[in-house]
């Protein structure tokens, strides 16, 4: 196994985190890829999220009378794109939680070794993010060939979008630990709750129409989230000019929206950890680690 | 760290608040741990004896850092229970009988291996262990087979298994016979014996309610009882604070329902000491603690004056149920537990 001595690094032998993490990671892959059949897989990582996409072309076509040329369909093209990725990080690191108290019943064996619990939803959230990032690539192809996208790879600024992209993924984990260790105090849980929170994201963080569109006492919301910040600063790294301004971010240089989202996600995922440990903390209390939610 | 003691436990009481189906209502408490104080020494092999609700495993969870006691301190391996988790489970690892969980899409050796990498063994140990435990408890055709597809015995055995990898210094046994078959049970129970024997500095805390293998295999019982220890020894100083005392078995003809009157009961025959009944399919089941042998006449007149009769008398040397009956005046197979009432 190539993968068992890639794990068996002396650094990951160290720190509990880092190998807490690589082992979930591992585990959260054997999990996602046991698609006993290939059809199911193509239809869940390639299928859905293209068709998805798709119905938003066709109620933008008919709103606009097809003008998919315009700057603002690429923007909402791209916003809708890299969604995908807020929705399977928010639930590939909440999801951890219930499927192992509810579904393998490992809490206790987990929670009895000298893992990080952290670390461990961390990683469970890679596969996900494998995943969807692998969907983004398809349906950003499909853009490319069908609606003739204005993404040209010389003028893309490829470290504004990584790094953007890196900080916004990071965040995404945070939330979704957050609602994983609140989910741990629950005694019952709401199957879909990652899915609820990444929807309500699309509508305050400019995903699918700028701030703009909300009304001024919403828009607060959108600036809260450091999603916000990292779909602005994604797409104008792979637009450049071709982006569309709106108002409520324009006034922000690029430097200046970064800024925002370094100290943003910072926050968030320093919230994260501290929210995790209280909850876990709670949890223990009122003796639910290990708890069944048919007890 | 200190050296002889793997486990203190001082003080330590745990509350369940339990909310009834009405949302509105008050929480209800459940009281499973009442100023329990224990002591483990390092290379013991301590039995928790009690029946079902007796709170043998919230106080397990509790050394097993998954429960958090209600107040009370714990130590284990010197490591308080609340404060330094870490440590603690760096330690330990907890085996639960009946326990089939895992991930049933791993194999037999990925689920052991995930956890030895887990508890930061390298792969050529985890590799070693793995393969020796599972030779060692006959499941070694079974490696490559997915977890999903074992049956629930050989599972339990799997758990039992990654309890042992990380090679603990102290283990915590809950109820780790439960739900096998007689030669399962077997197996285990020598494991645990000759693992024990192996590595004298090791712990090992196992809780029962069978009380032939407390007897079998503890150094030391604390028997529990609807959250108190009620009594901690040896258990042939155990056994032997009855040897002033008789203790009779008996078979009865149907005694049917425990008279009202304190005064119609058995318990009122001069010289008896403590009763416990059990229905057995047909007849009952009586075992009686006398002061002296010649109580009994006294009993077989009681019980045919309720018209029952004798069928069978054994007098033996006492057991661990014996002391249990002797002391809480009930039997082990009673279930105490609150959950249902
Ligand atoms: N999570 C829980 N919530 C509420 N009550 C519980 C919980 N776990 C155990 N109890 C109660 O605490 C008591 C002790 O239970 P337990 O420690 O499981 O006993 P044992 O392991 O000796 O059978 C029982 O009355 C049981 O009903
Ligand atoms: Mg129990």
């Amino acid at each position: 196994m190539i993968t068992s001595r890639l794990l068996d690094l002396p650094l990951l032998r160290r720190s509990d985190a880092l190998r807490t993490f690589s082992i979930a990671a591992w585990l959260g892959w054997q999990i996602e890829s046991n698609w006993a059949d290939p059809l199911l897989f193509a239809v869940y990582a390639i299928a859905r999220p293209v068709a998805s996409v798709l119905i938003l072309v066709v109620m933008y076509s008919v709103i606009t009378e097809g003008a998919t040329q315009e700057p603002i369909f690429a923007y909402i093209y791209l916003g809708n794109a890299l969604y995908i990725l807020v929705s399977q990080v928010i639930t590939g690191t909440s999801w951890a939680v219930i499927d192992d108290r509810e579904h393998y019943r490992t809490m206790k064996q987990l929670h009895t070794s000298p893992m990080d619990g952290y670390a461990y939803l961390m990683g469970r959230g890679v596969a996900r993010l494998i995943i969807g990032t692998i969907s983004v690539l398809i349906v950003v192809g499909v853009g490319l060939i069908a609606f003739d996208l204005p993404l040209y790879p010389l003028t893309i600024n490829w470290g504004l979008f990584l790094l953007s992209t890196v900080l916004g993924i990071l965040s995404l984990a945070a939330i979704g630990i957050m609602l994983g260790g609140a989910t741990m105090m629950m005694a019952r849980h709401f199957w879909s709750v990652g899915e609820a929170v990444a929807g309500s994201l699309y509508l305050f963080t400019g995903a699918i129409f700028p701030l703009d569109v909300l009304p001024a006492w919403i828009r607060p919301l959108g600036f809260v989230f450091p999603v916000t910040y990292w779909l602005e600063l994604a797409r104008r790294a792979l637009l450049g000019d071709n982006v569309p301004r709106f108002e409520t971010l324009a006034a922000f240089s690029n430097g200046q929206l970064l800024g925002i989202l370094v100290l943003f996600t910072i926050g968030l995922l320093g919230l994260s950890i501290l929210f995790y440990r209280w909850a876990l903390h709670q949890a223990k209390e009122r003796g639910m680690i290990d708890l069944e939610t048919n007890y | 760290m200190r050296d002889d003691a793997a486990i203190v436990v001082q003080d330590v009481n745990r509350i369940y608040k339990v909310r009834g189906p009405k949302r509105r209502s008050d929480p209800q408490e459940v009281t499973a741990l009442a100023d329990v104080n224990l002591d483990v020494k390092r290379g013991e092999l301590f039995g928790l004896l009690g029946p079902n609700g007796a709170g043998k495993t919230t106080l397990i969870k509790i050394l097993a850092t998954l429960l958090l006691p209600s107040s009370g301190t714990a130590l284990v391996d010197g490591f308080d229970v609340v404060k330094e988790q870490k440590a603690i489970r760096r330690r330990i690892s907890m085996v639960s009988g009946g326990e089939t969980s895992g991930y049933g899409l791993l194999t037999v050796e990925e689920n052991l291996w995930m956890f030895a990498r887990l508890y930061g063994l390298d792969n050529k140990t985890a590799k070693e262990r793995i393969d020796s435990m599972l030779k060692l408890m006959g499941l070694a055709d079974r490696r490559r087979t997915k977890i999903a597809d074992l049956s629930t015995g050989l599972r339990q055995k799997m758990n039992f298994i990654r309890g042992f990898i990380s090679d603990p210094s102290v283990v915590f046994l809950d109820e780790p016979t439960l739900g096998l078959d007689v030669g399962a049970a077997r197996d285990v129970r020598a494991f645990v014996e000759e693992w024990m024997d192996d590595r004298p500095d090791r712990t090992m805390v196992l809780t029962t309610h069978y009380m032939a293998e407390a007897d079998e295999l503890c150094d030391r019982i604390a028997i529990i009882d609807r959250g108190r220890i009620i009594a901690c020894d040896t258990p042939e100083n155990l056994k032997r604070s009855l040897k002033e005392e008789t203790v009779f078995h008996l078979k009865v003809a149907p005694l049917g329902k425990r008279p009202e009157a304190n005064e119609h009961r058995i318990e009122a025959v001069h010289g008896v000491r403590r009763v416990s009944t059990t229905e057995v399919n047909g007849h009952t089941e009586v075992t009686l603690i006398l002061e002296t042998e010649e109580a009994l006449a006294g009993v077989i007149g009681h019980l045919e004056a309720r018209g029952s009769n004798l069928l069978s008398l054994e007098k033996q040397e006492p057991s661990l149920e014996d002391v249990f009956v002797r002391m809480v005046g009930r039997s082990l197979s009673v279930d105490t537990s609150q959950r249902d009432e």
